[in-house]
């Protein structure tokens, strides 16, 4: 899908944040895997036994290259083959923003994963309010690079617009980190936050 | 005719077929036993000091050991997958040494149906036992014995050859390291095995069948055997691929209200089946029809795949065609989740290629570069 094509490791600070939430020798679950960096770094730093899931053809040829496991398969078909609780950790990183079926997703997420990580581009940030209320135009940045009209991303969101939809689907947020370049942000984070981290499982 | 050197040079060149005589006797899953038997095969590139490059490419319905490189005297004869393998190619001959075998019960040299069994002096005709998977898999486990082969880098096929890549995996989980696995299916569905029962009986109903024994009757039942590969053949490819290579095209102006060819679909068909006719034994194409019905893994286990996977150690890549419809993707995809159960190295992809069932065998740039990065890794890890 988008996110991981946007770069090397480096420019990736949602990385550390995930790896940071992702037990040590668990199973991990990759959806829109990209190139399979995260795979191979969770691998590397966490001994996490991985499995990307992409459906383009240049993605899954890079996983192969890096060493990843990656199963091409098309997100938008959810996730019916894997069976629920079968992974301990499902990760959509830079994602979640470019699919169709949002809320399915997320849902077949947290069936399938004890848990799970998201990661996703702020929308809800000051300087991108203001390209759009004060210039009139689509906000570019960044983690947002595109133009209106060749954008991959379908449904662009804020951090409240996340927390609201959690709290309506009955999804516990267990911890979130929430970054502008790198740095952590703690104070107002809808404003001056550009990716957001989350932990998230399914309330009982 | 130029040397194929000059032509392709990315070629094996040159290769001789080798032959190997096995003398401890061979008990096959029937219960029948070949008290001797002989394995005929070719080895392209080098093994390497410890022994840990080699491997072995499975073929198919139709195929044999000839994988790749051209024979002297016979400079037309390519190996059926020379696209795939040879110096530079996905499976490069200069890393790995690659070994392919025509299995028992074939028509290629290995002993089979129409070689002589000493016992008789006449040739095993209906006599010779229905062999497995399974079966080929423990020949092909004694070859790399004689090898000096412990363990394979990988074992490699399309079709029915990657339902072997697969046995290995189970039968002999430490002797294989990388499975990979093209255009597969864990078993055959029942519309597969009516296939094959109408290519079967497209012989055994042909009179020159001879209940099997027709080599002593100076005939073979080349109609049954031209009609089983003209069914066959439409299975391979895909309605697309057929429509677009074919169409409606005539072989003249006009139809002719006759029954013999009008279109150039039925006139292809018909060449298929007579050039296959003219080389194919019918009792190996009843054989390994066979062997294709009887595979079935997860049999054992309850019909649980996953259960069937559960002591295999190696890693997989599981590839498949979007437009082939004899094992199509879906079939691929119960193997990965199988795989992904016991927490297997898997990668798998879906190669969106136009041909059908036939596309493992051609040379199709994603699916190639993707065999390739899969091998780079493998020669990595050596």
């Amino acid at each position: 899908m988008t996110g991981h094509e946007q770069g090397a490791l480096s420019e990736r600070s949602d990385f550390q944040a995930i790896a940071a939430w992702v037990k040590p020798d668990s199973t991990v679950l990759d959806l829109g895997c990209g190139d399979g960096v995260l795979l191979r770094y969770l691998r590397q730093t966490r001994n996490a036994r991985g499995y990307g899931i992409d459906i383009d053809d240049a993605n899954v040829l890079a996983c192969v290259k890096n060493g990843v496991n990656v199963i091409q398969s098309d997100l938008e078909r959810g996730l019916a083959g894997f069976d629920a609780g079968s992974f301990d950790c499902v990760i959509l990183s830079q994602t979640l923003q470019a699919v169709r079926r949002t809320e399915e997703i997320v849902l077949d997420m947290l069936r399938v994963g004890r848990e799970a990580i998201v990661s996703f581009p702020n929308f809800g940030r000051w300087d991108l309010r203001l390209q759009l209320a004060l210039g009139g135009r689509m906000p570019v940045s960044r983690e947002l690079p595109y133009q209106w009209y060749n954008t991959p991303n379908v449904h662009l969101f804020t951090i409240a617009d996340f927390e609201s939809f959690c709290a309506g689907h009955g999804i516990r947020v267990l911890e979130r980190i929430i970054l502008h370049h790198g740095r952590r942000v703690t104070t107002l984070v809808n404003i001056f936050g550009s990716l957001a981290v989350y932990r998230i499982q399914k309330s009982r | 005719m130029a040397p194929r050197d000059t032509a392709e040079p990315r070629s094996v060149g040159a290769v001789k077929p080798q032959t190997l005589h096995f003398s401890e006797p061979l008990k096959f899953k029937s219960g029948a036993v070949l008290d001797q038997y002989d394995l005929v095969y070719e080895t392209y590139g080098s093994l390497n000091a410890a022994k840990s490059n080699a491997v072995l490419v499975c073929h198919a319905l139709n195929a044999a050991h000839h994988v790749a490189g051209y024979y002297a005297d016979a400079p037309d004869n390519v190996g059926w997958w020379d696209n795939m393998i040879g110096p530079g190619k996905p499976l490069d001959t200069e890393k790995f040494f690659v070994v392919g075998v025509n299995n028992v019960g074939g028509c290629f040299g290995s002993t089979g149906p129409k070689s002589t069994n000493s016992a008789t002096g006449r040739p095993y005709g209906s006599s010779f036992p229905v062999v497995t998977v399974e079966d080929w898999v423990n020949a092909q486990a004694r070859l790399a014995d004689r090898l000096g082969i412990e363990s394979f880098a990988a074992v490699m096929g399309g079709s029915l050859g990657a339902m072997q890549a697969l046995q290995w995996t189970i039968s002999y989980p430490d002797r294989i390291r990388n499975s990979v696995v093209v255009a597969a299916a864990p078993k055959l569905s029942a519309q597969n095995i009516a296939f094959n029962e109408v290519a079967r009986q497209a012989i055994t109903t042909d009179p020159d069948f001879h209940g099997g024994d027709y080599y002593g009757h100076g005939v073979v039942p080349r109609r049954g055997l031209r009609l089983a590969r003209m069914i066959g053949h439409i299975t391979y490819l895909s309605d697309d691929a057929m429509m677009e290579k074919f169409g409606r095209a005539l072989r003249s102006d006009s139809i002719k209200f006759h029954f013999d060819v009008d279109f150039e679909i039925e006139s292809y068909l018909r060449y298929q089946g007579d050039k296959f006719s003219e080389y194919f034994d019918a009792n190996t194409y009843l054989l390994i029809t066979r062997a294709l019905d009887y595979f079935d893994p997860a049999a054992a286990h309850g019909d649980d795949l996953s259960k069937a996977f559960a002591t295999a150690k190696a890693r997989f890549l599981v590839v498949s065609f979007t437009s082939d419809w004899r094992f199509a993707p879906p079939r691929s995809r119960e193997i990965v989740k199988a795989l992904l159960d016991n927490r297997r190295d898997v990668s798998y992809a879906e190669i969106d290629a136009p041909h059908g069932h036939d596309a493992f065998l051609l040379d199709d740039a994603r699916y190639h570069a993707l065999v390739r990065a899969y091998f780079g890794g493998v020669f990595a890890s050596l």
